[in-house]
């Protein structure tokens, strides 16, 4: 039975087309998926669907939801829909619930909001809500707030809030986005047995490719505010009749061909590195208790050499690539960097300093927008004693430029001009530009589409045969890591747990933990088994 | 929560040793002579050996400090110079009209800009919100005592509904008293009212644009329900923050208000104090009202952790 109809949506803000033509249909007990890359209008079709699109929005088509057509619904009557026969989750957990209010309140607001039940029921029932999600009395009372739960534990609490009412759909718009891929495996676990149990029909927004195949009944592929291809899940990936689809796919799956790393040679030593933080005083008096981020780490990264370091949020990568680069005091072990260490005391030495570059995840935040592109990448040259001047300058950023596939003509624009892969581009030719002996990329290409990221690894995997890079390549994401390196660290709770060659310990995990990590993540259908599966 | 308020009020108590080693070493010590100060370039020697018998400033300093501190702690601030009467009965009976007005002007500066800054923010961009938006511009653009001078034009001689001025004790009654105050409290209230308007409206946009806002939209609130029940609390710490400077402001810095209105308020007393060079005055009046910021912005402090459970559970 059809439980949701989008029908030839079309959306425009101030004359610009957002969505054109936009149709798909959800069936009660079905999973759809939609996906597509940034910009493919994805968010906006869920945000039509439970009818809170920004103001000044005009929609033309029909959504009918149980044949009613919520388009020509007065808001009063949206309201009354909303989180009563359409729930919705949203993407980012941290941020998603209201700070100063308990969760049991949260979660019972949904059921009061609509009168459904009288309060001491609808407590009862918020109850009953979230130990269905998982969030059990013993550990989490009514009473908690969201500052004291995790990120995956806030969004079960979003989850319970969608469903307290059984609503007969539930959207999710990138629901586990933002969480690590353990607990991005519990919540989508969680949601198909919802799925099942309730018989909802649920869409689900998604750029992951990956996690549709594993998730969806259906797929709707978009593009540019269009659907460029819709079918039941293994059909589509089976056979892929748009080529969009066919290169979402490719970039999903993309490797790239590392040149052989040369004979190795020790570059960068990390030994028993320790990194406490000091947490509040609990008593007046009494010392100050530490958290123990990093906990007596080594390692050693070869000249030459691609590392990937891969742990869950929280596990102390972030903290231990600032420590390398000297932005962090360690309180044990020793960071040398071609036999020089990288702090004296507490503060970096400037002439090891010079020798890495770090590249950052987020491509919009990290440079300052009033200052042109030749000046945001010449900025390493403030660590060098004679930096180049003149047409020497001139020189570098050209070179530097054109290295990262821009243009030298790009020296003189501005940030904003820039798209999200270019601005990455930016970053690494920033990086590039003193020749530094290490590059650090943390998260450095998490924030981009997959197609981008696809060209951002071939650019690379080009640098890497141009130049002898040594880099560290820090990631949540293992697929990436899986090609874009030679020899893996997985780290957890403050200490590297396993070691190895990338593809010996991707296919062989030896610690419980690197094998619950590859568990976890999702993966992308074999096409030709799925070929001889269904064949045409 | 508990332990909280202790840091907090631990906090206060050190505020307070610190202000006033501050106030006596600013005061007291550096530069010259206050009996000196106090009686002008022309004082003959003796009177200025007996006035400095009379401060006790022929003891060592450190003991000047500690009888100084220990007298105030005991209610004894003193006796004035000037009026030959002891400072805390002069701070009393100026305190029964400052403290009050203080109090008056705050809420009514309170119950203006509340609703007209959540009214503004819900309209962000429309007219009304134009509106309220051009009227806080010019609450906090026209002087107070311009405001002043046109309420008693209006209100006191044209309609004769208040009295122009002077204050007749709250002895006469409560009625009596705050309608003595009213014209002086609406005075202090508008601009400081335009100002937490736009305060409010400000922090209320800003949380408009939440995620959890948005989550609560989706559980089936209106925009209304959204506004008030998720948008008005989180909105309040930065309100509050300005309430509390406001409320220190409204005690001392509002002698232009009581020359207006021949009010006998703190504020014209530190002015009398200052143009006699009654230093003990001056002292006493400044110790406490760093004494009101304080205990001022511990309450503020305190009504944080009311507001926000993660300053709570922070310690």
């Amino acid at each position: 039975m059809t439980l949701l109809s989008v029908e030839n949506l079309s959306l425009a803000i101030h004359k610009t087309p957002i969505l054109h033509g936009v149709s798909l249909t959800v069936d009660a007990g079905e999973i759809v998926a939609v996906t597509g890359e940034s910009g493919s209008g994805k968010s906006m079709t869920a945000l039509s669907v439970i009818g809170l699109l920004p103001d000044r929005m005009e929609a033309k088509g029909a959504i009918r939801l149980d044949g009613q057509d919520m388009l020509a619904l007065p808001e009063r009557n949206l309201c009354a829909l909303r989180g009563n026969a359409v729930g919705m989750v949203f993407q980012e957990p941290m941020t998603a619930l209201n700070p100063v209010r308990t969760i049991g309140d949260q979660v019972a607001e949904t059921i009061l909001v609509h009168k459904a039940m009288p309060p001491e029921q609808a407590r009862a029932r918020a109850r009953e809500v979230l130990d269905r999600v998982g969030l059990p009395e013993e550990r989490f009372p009514l009473t908690r707030y969201p500052h004291e739960l995790s990120g995956g534990q806030r969004q079960r609490v979003v989850i319970a809030m969608a469903i307290a009412l059984r609503p007969k759909l539930l959207i999710a718009d990138e629901p586990t986005t933002a969480l690590d891929v353990t607990t991005q495996a519990q919540i989508l676990e969680l949601l198909k047995g919802l799925v099942a149990e309730f018989g909802m029909g649920l869409l689900m927004i998604t750029h992951d490719l990956a996690v549709v195949a594993d998730l969806a009944d259906r797929i709707v592929v978009m593009r540019h505010g269009e659907v460029v291809e819709t079918g039941a899940t293994r059909q589509v990936l089976a056979h892929m009749r748009h080529p969009y689809t066919r290169a979402l796919f490719a970039a999903s799956a993309h490797r790239v061909i590392l040149p052989p790393a040369p004979p190795p040679e020790p570059l960068l030593r990390v030994e028993n590195v320790v990194r406490d933080y000091r947490l509040p005083r609990t008593k007046l008096f009494a010392p100050p208790g530490h958290f123990r981020a990093v906990k007596g780490v080594s390692f050693t990264l070869n000249r030459g050499e691609r590392l990937g370091l891969v742990g869950e949020s929280g596990c102390g990568k972030s903290t231990l690539t600032r420590a390398i680069l000297g932005l962090e005091p360690i309180q044990g072990g020793t960071i040398t960097l071609d036999g020089d260490p990288v702090l004296s005391g507490n503060t970096p030495r400037r002439e090891v300093r010079r020798k890495m570059q770090v590249v950052f995840q987020d491509p919009f935040g990290s440079f300052n927008p009033r200052h042109r592109v030749d000046r945001l990448i010449t900025e390493p040259f403030h660590l060098l004693d004679t930096p180049p001047t003149g047409s020497e300058r001139t020189r570098a950023i050209d070179k530097a430029l054109t290295d990262v596939g821009l243009s030298p003509a790009d020296a003189g624009k501005f940030i904003h001009e820039f798209s999200g892969g270019q601005r990455q581009r930016i970053a690494i030719a920033r990086a590039l530009i003193t020749r530094p002996q290490l590059i650090l990329f943390d998260e450095a290409v998490s924030a981009l589409d997959v197609s981008v990221r696809a060209q951002i690894l071939d650019l690379l995997a080009d640098l890497c045969k141009a130049y002898v890079l040594t880099y560290l390549f820090i990631s949540h994401d293992l697929s990436v890591v899986r090609t874009i390196t030679d020899r893996v660290l997985v780290m957890k709770s403050g200490e590297i747990v396993e070691q190895g060659e990338t593809e010996a310990v991707f296919s062989s995990p030896q610690h419980p933990y690197t094998q619950s990590l590859i568990d976890a993540a999702p993966v992308l259908p074999d096409r030709e088994a799925l070929l001889a599966e269904l064949p045409a | 929560m508990l332990r909280y308020s202790l840091k907090r009020l631990l906090s206060l108590l050190i505020s307070l040793a610190v202000a006033s080693v501050v106030i006596f070493l600013v005061i007291e010590v550096a530069p010259g002579d206050p009996a000196a100060i106090m009686l002008g370039i022309n004082a003959q020697p003796d009177t200025l050996a007996s006035l400095r018998a009379e401060l006790g400033l022929d003891v060592p300093k450190w003991e000047r400090y500690l009888n100084w501190v220990g007298g105030m702690v005991q209610g004894d601030f003193g006796t004035s110079y000037t009026y030959r009467t002891p400072v805390a009965d002069m701070i009393a009976a100026r305190m029964q009209v400052s403290l009050p007005l203080a109090l008056y002007a705050l809420t009514l500066s309170t119950l203006i800009a509340f609703p007209a800054g959540i009214y503004a923010a819900a309209r962000r961009g429309r007219g009304g919100d134009m509106a309220v938006m051009g009227a806080t511009q010019l609450g906090v653009a026209v002087p107070n005592f311009w405001f002043a001078m046109m309420l008693v034009l209006l209100f006191a001689i044209n309609l004769r509904w208040f009295g122009a001025g002077g204050f007749p004790g709250w002895d006469k009654g409560l009625w009596a008293g705050l309608h003595a105050l009213t014209l002086p409290a609406i005075a202090l209230a508008l601009p400081q009212a335009a100002i937490l308007a736009r305060v409010m409206r400000s922090a209320l946009i800003d949380i408009l644009g939440e995620d959890f806002m948005r989550t609560a939209r989706a559980k089936g609130l209106t925009r209304r329900q959204a506004l008030w029940r998720h948008g008005v609390r989180n909105a309040l710490i930065p309100v509050l923050t300005i309430i509390g400077l406001q409320f220190s402001f409204l005690l001392a810095g509002s002698i232009i208000i009581e020359q207006v209105f021949y009010l006998p308020g703190l504020g014209r007393l530190v002015f009398q104090a200052i143009s006699a060079r009654d230093l003990i005055v001056v002292e006493s009046v400044v110790m406490l009202l760093v004494f009101a910021v304080i205990t001022v912005n511990f309450l503020v402090d305190i009504a944080y952790a009311l507001v926000d459970p993660r300053l709570r559970s922070r310690t």
